[in-house]
């Protein structure tokens, strides 16, 4: 009997850092443009955390479109 | 029997079992984001058949490497598919009617494995295939889901814990109309493909197409057609299992559950070792469930989902091998399996209007609980 270890820990090795990255880049951009972002005093979000939303949104954006040019190609 | 009346047979009950399939996995894609609120039940399942159908155009991959492996092609003939198809199909109505995501490609090789083996006998079937291709990964890909669900799920708590609870559940309630979107695309360049190979196959054992080719336009075509009109019914019965029994799921697990899903199935397929949709998906909602809190999770159910899998492939394989021991003996035989059938199929969408899911009612919560889960406190049970 033959099992292929090398492609079920390739599968695991690459789902687990694509699907683990896409969460947490999403989940810093929630944090990011929170309204409690920043200083908690001063309430509301800043630019600085508006852009680290954008672009942690734009790194998971490329990631899920290389997954539809997967799907695609 | 007439050679080509019989594959009008086949491509009739392909198409069939393609539609069931169909509304068996709309919950794989979709059950998360109706039980969130992510898309309202209809709007899901349109969705999710429309992604489906144009799932069915992009790739033909899958269904040229259908017929490779498991059985030998040559002892198939279009009524040992027949009659697979058939154990396919009703292992798909007895799961759907209780509610348990199985594995519609698990039902399909079970119910051509036992077609097979009673038309060829044991040699036929290549058995180290079937292990690695069907036992092992139909008992680690669910695991495999479930531990990056549950990794993801866990760091998505950690990393929003300090933000504005609302804000943050509304954020991933969009996330999760892309990553379930995502994931219905993903099945329908998988799934549609199943029936596109088996109807292209069955045409190639009847000498209608030269073997190799691929399917011709209007297999794709009817074929996409019949997975998204069952999509489109929605299997409403198992998405309210995996939305609503599994665990409570808020919209940050259901879109690391979809996420995890989509990475898992689009990985797998890319790297040579196709995963099945159905149990990719299972897994990751119970690692998302567990991702946030483990006693959240009822793993009665999971219990129960497990024992159907281990159940699938064998049941499917004893109606596949009666079919074909019965088909095997003439029309009148091929009659007799294609009328039992649809009699069966009628009996259990029979009695599974005595108790409907529909549309308005999946997401309604359990009641009375599932035993495992602890009781609620004396005095407010309601009885059903």
């Amino acid at each position: 009997m033959h099992v292929d270890w090398e492609t079920l820990g390739a599968i695991a090795v690459v789902a687990a850092a694509a699907a683990v990255s896409v969460v947490l880049l999403v989940s810093l951009a929630l944090v990011a443009s929170s309204s409690r972002a920043g200083d908690p005093a001063a309430g509301g979000r800043t630019p600085g955390g508006t852009a680290v939303a954008g672009l942690c949104l734009l790194a998971a954006a490329l990631l899920v479109g290389y997954g539809v040019h997967l799907i695609i190609a | 029997m007439d050679a080509s009346l019989i594959v009008v047979v086949v491509v009739i009950t392909a198409l069939i079992f393609d539609f069931t399939n169909g509304f068996h996995d709309t919950a794989n894609a979709m059950a998360t984001s109706i039980a969130t609120g992510a898309f309202r039940p209809r709007t899901a399942v349109t969705i999710a058949a429309c992604l489906n159908v144009v799932g069915a155009f992009l790739s033909v991959e899958v269904a040229r490497t259908i017929s490779g492996g498991l059985v030998d092609e040559a002892l198939i003939s279009p009524v040992v598919i027949f009659a697979g198809l058939v154990g396919a199909i009703l292992w798909n109505l007895v799961t759907w009617y209780l509610g348990l995501p199985s594995s519609s490609s698990h039902a399909l090789f079970g119910g051509l494995i036992g077609a097979t083996w009673v038309a060829g006998g044991a040699g036929a079937i290549d058995f180290d295939a079937v292990l690695n291709k069907i036992v092992l990964p139909a008992v680690l890909a669910p695991v495999l889901a479930a531990l990056i669900a549950l990794t993801a799920t866990y760091l998505a708590y950690r990393v929003t814990a300090r933000s504005e609870p609302g804000e943050v559940s509304r954020g991933f309630r969009h996330g999760q109309r892309i990553s379930s979107s995502m994931l219905a695309l993903a099945h329908g360049t998988n799934d549609a493909q199943k029936t596109m190979g088996v109807i292209t196959l069955t045409l190639i054992t009847a000498g209608t197409l030269a073997p190799g080719s691929g399917p011709p336009f209007w297999v794709v075509l009817t074929a996409g057609l019949a997975i998204g009109l069952g999509t489109y019914m929605g299997g409403w019965r198992i998405i309210r299992t995996l939305g609503t029994r599994v665990s409570d799921l808020h919209s940050t697990q259901g879109f690391s559950a979809e996420t995890t899903s989509t990475a898992v199935i689009l990985a797998s397929s890319h790297l040579g070792l196709p995963l099945s949709t159905t149990q990719v998906c299972t897994g990751s909602i119970f690692g998302a469930g567990a991702g946030r809190r483990l006693a959240s999770v009822h793993w009665g159910v999971a219990g129960r989902i497990a024992l159907a899998w281990a159940f699938t492939l064998p049941s499917a394989a004893v109606v596949g091998a009666a079919a074909s021991w019965l088909a095997a003996t003439g029309t009148g035989g091929v009659v007799v399996v294609a009328v039992g059938g649809i009699a069966l199929s009628a009996g259990i969408y029979a009695a599974s209007r005595r108790d409907q899911v529909t549309a308005d009612n999946v997401t309604d919560l359990p009641q009375p609980p599932p035993a495992d889960v602890p009781a609620a406190p004396a005095g407010s049970d309601v009885a059903a």
